[in-house]
Formats: structure tokens, sequence, C-alpha cells
């Protein structure tokens, strides 16, 4: 018998630690003598208020999407990918090459040519560490850690020797073909008649976050390699005995989990900035622990935890740009969620089981 | 110690021998900035060992040194004591492990000790600027130490005189005086630490707590109470190093100013195999790459040159070789990583 109804589990724990992390948050601005109340609004009105506003939030909560499905995929086979930041990294790295090297006529071929690149790359970042967990033994969240760092030098390297372009000091690439720009959604909306978010830099890829969510739904619950990944997350000696190969699904999570990081890239490479920066990422990879573990390892949780912290993101710009509150708050609140969803769930869940298995002797008793 | 254990320590020594060859006055000033950046490496080093011996893994420490240098830094300004600034840090980064998060989450409610190290990460990262900005008003940075609330470097008695002598000269005067205090805390704790865990029944109790609880829970012996004084520990020596790096190795606390050595550190502690001696030289090796990687941004070996970024990677690209286990396998103590449950 379950503890608790399921409802309460997927819906109530995620929320109580959202408000828990809100509350603590709220004293610390409290603590820094400005308004709680004052700031939500702030944050409010500007990732929501107006179409700018959301064009931001939908552009932060489709890098959100990725790093989070990415960090979710690798959840189910228990592997805790911390390199989501390396990956995705490495993911600007194959978008670049692919649209500075390969020419491209047109962004609706470009896109598939550099969502393939993003993937390569990304998914090529997390197979070593898969490799070495699977084969050696060694601790997936300590080598995807080296990982990320490893993927900072390299990309230094490249952008500083390599892709700079002559004359140029900023370690950037050179700018991307003109035909290969993305549309963003406000070029979309004005297509049809309507003014959207204008000088945003939401695009269309988040149609194919929105896609991606939907893929990985299907692969974790209705395929069979879903099925392995599941089985071998949740005990490894019983998968070997149904004939799962841990290797094996071991390296295939991690390829998915590291494809799905890379894939970020085509948001915030290709759609914004159309060249490769240096520090592209900008702690999305990290995000994506805090979305996959508030989003309950799910794939519409996981969209609604990226449009949450989406919403974060875009507000705690305009909160510093408005009050004097710094942009840091939303890391501050990034480490509340992650603490109360992920470390300190037992806290948040022990008494809620309790209060559950009171309430149902009661029914039992009458 | 077996020859494989040692490897380190010759790669070290060969290092330093065949720089002083080559270009003394380069070497010494090189190997004494490398004393210098190793120092808050070996602390946070030897502050994860205690962790992890213990059981309780350990990926916050960055998070607790960059915690510490905020506050020992602010401390320091504002009493102008560089002492006080340490006590500070000491407290920043002992609250930050005990009672906020790491003891209450991976012991007391048997947590996921990995995530709550993210948190930790981004808890000290994001409170530090906003404390900071709304204290200072200045970025997130503190106002520049001088005088009294930094660590100023002292002599060791004869240096002077000692100066002229050839080769003890430069190494006693050059290298071994004229540190600050911390970093002669942080040598000393090696031996110290040694001590504790493999001479002393708290230590022995300690490493068995990490490697199979159970068996310290039959004997009487509280699993939790010892993982929490584990963590205490780590909190004091992440304090130390992140004091140091504010008030010793900079003067002052800049945004992000752990830049990942809490990182490096933990690479350090694998490539050292969880113990005391080859901690101290795996982190002088960390300590060594930097020193390189800062006075050569391309290093011409002759054949190949090899850029700053490389030797930045290096410390990483050595922990995944060895954590790959095809040079000397590192093997963690049994037990970390997982919550002890008490059976009923």
């Amino acid at each position: 018998m379950d503890k608790m109804p399921k409802w309460a589990d997927v819906i109530l724990t995620p929320l109580i630690s959202l408000v828990l992390a809100m509350a603590i948050s709220a004293l610390v601005i409290l603590a820094i003598g400005e308004s709680p109340w004052e700031a939500m609004k702030t944050m409010v009105q500007g990732a929501l208020g107006s179409s700018y506003g959301w064009g931001f939030t939908l552009y932060y909560a489709t890098n959100f999407i990725f790093t989070g499905l990415a960090v979710m995929v690798a959840y189910h086979a228990s592997l805790f990918n911390i390199g989501g930041e390396g990956q995705a990294a490495m993911g600007g790295l194959g978008v670049a090459l692919a649209l500075l090297y390969i020419p491209l006529p047109h962004w609706a071929l470009a896109l598939p040519v550099a969502m393939v690149g993003a993937a390569i790359l990304g998914a090529a970042w997390a197979f070593i560490p898969a490799i070495l967990q699977a084969k050696r033994g060694s601790h997936i969240v300590i080598t995807t850690i080296m990982f990320n760092f490893i993927a900072a030098a390299a990309l230094n390297y490249v952008l500083v020797r390599l892709l700079r372009p002559v004359g140029s000091m900023d370690p950037a690439s050179a700018r991307f073909p003109e035909a290969t720009n993305l549309p963003s959604l406000s070029d979309a909306f004005a297509s049809i008649g309507i003014e959207w978010g204008r000088n945003t830099p939401a695009n269309v890829t988040f149609f194919i976050a929105l896609l991606a969510c939907l893929l990985v739904w299907l692969l974790i619950w209705r395929t069979r390699m879903g099925y392995e990944i599941r089985a071998l997350g949740k005990s490894e000696p019983g998968a070997v005995y149904a004939g799962i190969s841990p290797v094996r699904i071991t390296v295939i999570a991690m390829l998915i989990s590291g494809g799905l990081a890379g894939m970020m890239a085509i948001n915030n490479v290709m759609g914004e900035a159309e060249r490769l920066v240096l520090n592209a990422v900008e702690g999305a990879g990290f995000i994506g622990i805090a979305v996959a573990l508030m989003g309950r390892n799910h794939p519409f949780g996981v969209l609604l935890a990226a449009l949450l912290f989406g919403f974060l993101y875009q507000g705690g710009g305009e909160l510093a740009l408005w009050t004097s509150i710094p942009r840091e708050l939303i890391i501050v609140i990034q480490a509340l969620v992650i603490l109360f969803t992920g470390a300190l769930d037992n806290m948040v869940r022990m008494p809620l089981e309790r209060l559950f298995l009171r309430l149902r002797r009661k029914e039992v008793a009458e | 110690m077996r020859i494989k254990d040692s490897l380190t320590a010759i790669i070290v020594v060969a290092i330093c021998l065949v720089w002083a060859f080559v270009d003394a006055r380069a070497a010494q000033q090189g190997i004494d900035s490398a004393l210098r950046l190793m120092t808050p490496l070996l602390l946070a080093c030897l502050a994860g060992l205690y962790s992890e011996r213990a059981g309780v893994f350990d990926i916050g420490l960055e998070g607790k040194m960059l915690m510490a240098a905020f506050t020992a830094a602010s401390a320091a300004y504002l009493t102008g004591s560089a002492w006080l600034g340490l006590l500070a840090g000491i407290a920043g980064a002992l609250a930050l492990s005990l009672s906020l998060v790491h003891g209450l989450a991976s012991i007391t409610f048997r947590g996921n000790q990995l995530i709550a190290g993210v948190a930790i990460n981004f808890l000290a990262s994001g409170l530090t600027v906003l404390v900071g900005q709304n204290a200072f008003g200045l970025g997130g940075r503190t106002p520049s130490l001088s005088g009294a609330g930094r660590f100023n470097p002292i002599d060791l008695p004869f240096a002077e005189t000692l100066s002229g002598v050839p080769v003890i000269g430069p190494i006693y005067s050059g290298l071994i005086s004229g540190q600050t205090i911390l970093v002669y805390v942080a040598f000393a704790m090696v031996p110290l630490t040694w001590w504790v865990l493999f001479r002393t029944r708290f230590g022995l109790r300690l490493r068995a707590v990490g490697e199979n609880p159970a068996s310290v829970d039959t004997a009487g012996v509280s699993v939790t109470r010892l993982r929490y004084a584990a963590v205490a520990i780590c909190g004091v020596l992440t304090g130390i190093a992140g004091a140091y790096l504010a008030t010793g190795l900079s003067a002052g606390f800049v945004k992000e100013m752990t830049a990942g050595r809490g990182f490096i550190a933990l690479a350090a502690l694998i490539f050292a195999k969880w113990k005391p001696w080859q901690a101290l030289f795996a982190t002088f090796l960390f300590g060594l790459l930097e020193a390189i990687a800062n006075l050569y941004p391309n290093l011409d070996l002759g054949i190949v040159v090899v850029p700053s970024m490389f030797m930045n990677a290096l410390p990483y690209i050595l922990t995944v070789i060895i954590l790959a286990g095809f040079v000397g396998r590192a093997i963690p103590p049994r037990a970390g990583g997982e919550p002890y449950v008490k059976e009923r």
C-alpha cells in the first residue's frame, strides 16, 4: 500500500518545497531591507506582464527544457549527470562547426544539420564519462564535473586560437551566415499580423523543445529502451537478471542525456547569439538539475519547472534593473529549490506521509 | 609505502628539479607561487578527506570555501583584523556545512549527498553576492584589505643570514620563509591529519564509519555523531581555506573567487586516493601546474608548445585518467555517499 496518494506525491511535495524555497527567499529579501511583495510584483510584471517579458521567459525556458530533460533521462537510469553544462557547451561547438563550414542555403535546412551537430558533440562529451562508469566504475558525478572544466578549457582554446576571426579581439567565432538565422517567435507572429515580443530572443527552438518533451515521454514510458533504462535505474541486479546489459543501457542513457543537453545550443548559439561566444551556456546546464528535480523527472513536470525557472530568470533580470536586489537572488532561489526538492526531500515527505497515514486510519476506523 | 604510492611525490620533485636546473630564478619564483596557490587546495582537500572518509561525499567544498572567503573578508574589513576574519571564515563555512545543509540533508534526513553539495555551491555563490552587494555596494566585492586586515608574510628566524648560502639559501629564505601563517598551518595539517586518522581511536572509528557504518553502530558508537563531527571538521578546514583565499592570497573578496578550486581539491582528493600525505603531493602538483600556466601562457617544451588552457585543464584530465583506473586505481571509501539507516 502506498503511504500517500499519487497526486500528493506528484503535486503536493514539489509545491510545498517551492513554497518553502520562496519563503526563505522572501526572508533573505527582507533581511537586505527590501520588500518581498514589491520584488515579486516587479518579477511578475517584468517576466509575464508584457509580450516582451514573455519573449525572454520562453527563451530561457527553452534552454532549461533541454537541460532538464537531459538530467531527467540520466536520472531514470539512476545516473546523476551534472555535466550538462559541458555537454551544452560542446553542443554549441557542434552548431558553430556545422553552420560555419557547411554551406546551408536556408534555415529550415540548417536547423536539422545544426541539431545533429549539437547532439553529436553533446553526446560525445557524455560518452567518455558514461563508458568509464559502465566499464570501470568511475563515479559519473565526479567525471562529469571534471568534463565540465575540460570542456570550458577546450572551448576557450578553440575560440581564442582557432575559430576567432583574424583581427578580432573578442574570443568568439565569426557570425553565422545570414541565411541560417532562425526566425524568432516575434517574426512568426508578425507574419500573421500580430505584434508580439519585438526584439526578444525566443525562437522556433521552443517548439522543438516541446517536441523533445513528448519524445522523451514516449521514450521513457512507451518503448522497450525506456523500460530498460528505468529497470536499470530501479535495480541493477534486477536488470541483469532480466537480461538487460547495464553497460549498454548506461552508455545509451548518457548519450541521449548528452545529446539533449547539447541540443540546447540551437536555442542559445544558433537562435540567439548567432555566433559562438565564450561561456554561452551561462549556467543553464546546472539549472537543468533543479528543473528535473522540481519536475519530478517527468517531461511534463520538466516543462512546467522550466517555465518557472524561465520566469525566475527573466524576473530576476528585471529585479536587478529596477531595484537594488542583484540578479544573484535567482541563484539563491535555485539553490533552495535544489535543496528542498532534491536533498531535503525526506524532510517534506515524511510529515506528509504521516499526515496521510493518520487520515487513512481515521477513515478505516469510521 | 610502495613505489606506486609515491609516484606523485617523485613527479613533483622531478618537475621542481628540472625547473631549477633550467632556470633557477624562475623556478624559485614559480615554486614560491605554487606553494601559495596550493594552500587553499590542500586545506580543502584535507577537509574533503575527513568528510569522505566518514562516508559523506562532498562536492560542496567549492561553496563552503566561497562562503568562508566572503565572511572572512567582510569581518576582516569591518574589524580590521585578519584573525577575526579567519574566525568569521570558519564560522561561515561551518554554518553552511553543518546547520543548514550538509549535516541535515545527508545525515539526518538521509537525502542525496551529491544534490546537497550542488545546492551548497549555488547557495554560496548567490548569497555572497546578494549580501555583499547589499552591505558594500561594490557589485559583490568587499572593499580591499590592507595592513592588519590581511595575513602578511612572516620571516622565519635566520632567513636573512642564510640567504647567501647556495642551495639552502634560496630554498629556506626564498621558499620556506616569507609565507603567511596559514600556509604553515596548512602544511602542519598534513601530519596532524595522518595522526588523527591512523593513530587515534576517533580516526579509526571515522574511517570505519566510511567503510562499514553498521559495524560501528553494532559496537555502540553513534554513526550520526561521528559523521556530524567529520562534517564539522570539514567545515573548519574549508573555512581556513576560504579565509586564506580572501585575506592571504588576495586582498578581499571577489565574486566567484574560488574559481573551481573546490573541484580541483576534489580532484586532488581522488588523485591522492583519500590519503593525507598523497594529498600534500597531489595538491602540490596541481599548484605547480597552475603556477606554470600563470608564468608561461605558452610553454615551449621544444617539441610542442603547450597552451595555458591545457595546463589549466590538466588536473581534471589527470583525475579522469586516475579514476579510469589505468594508472593505479582510486577506490573510494565503501559506504561513501550512502546515508546510514539504523536497523529497527
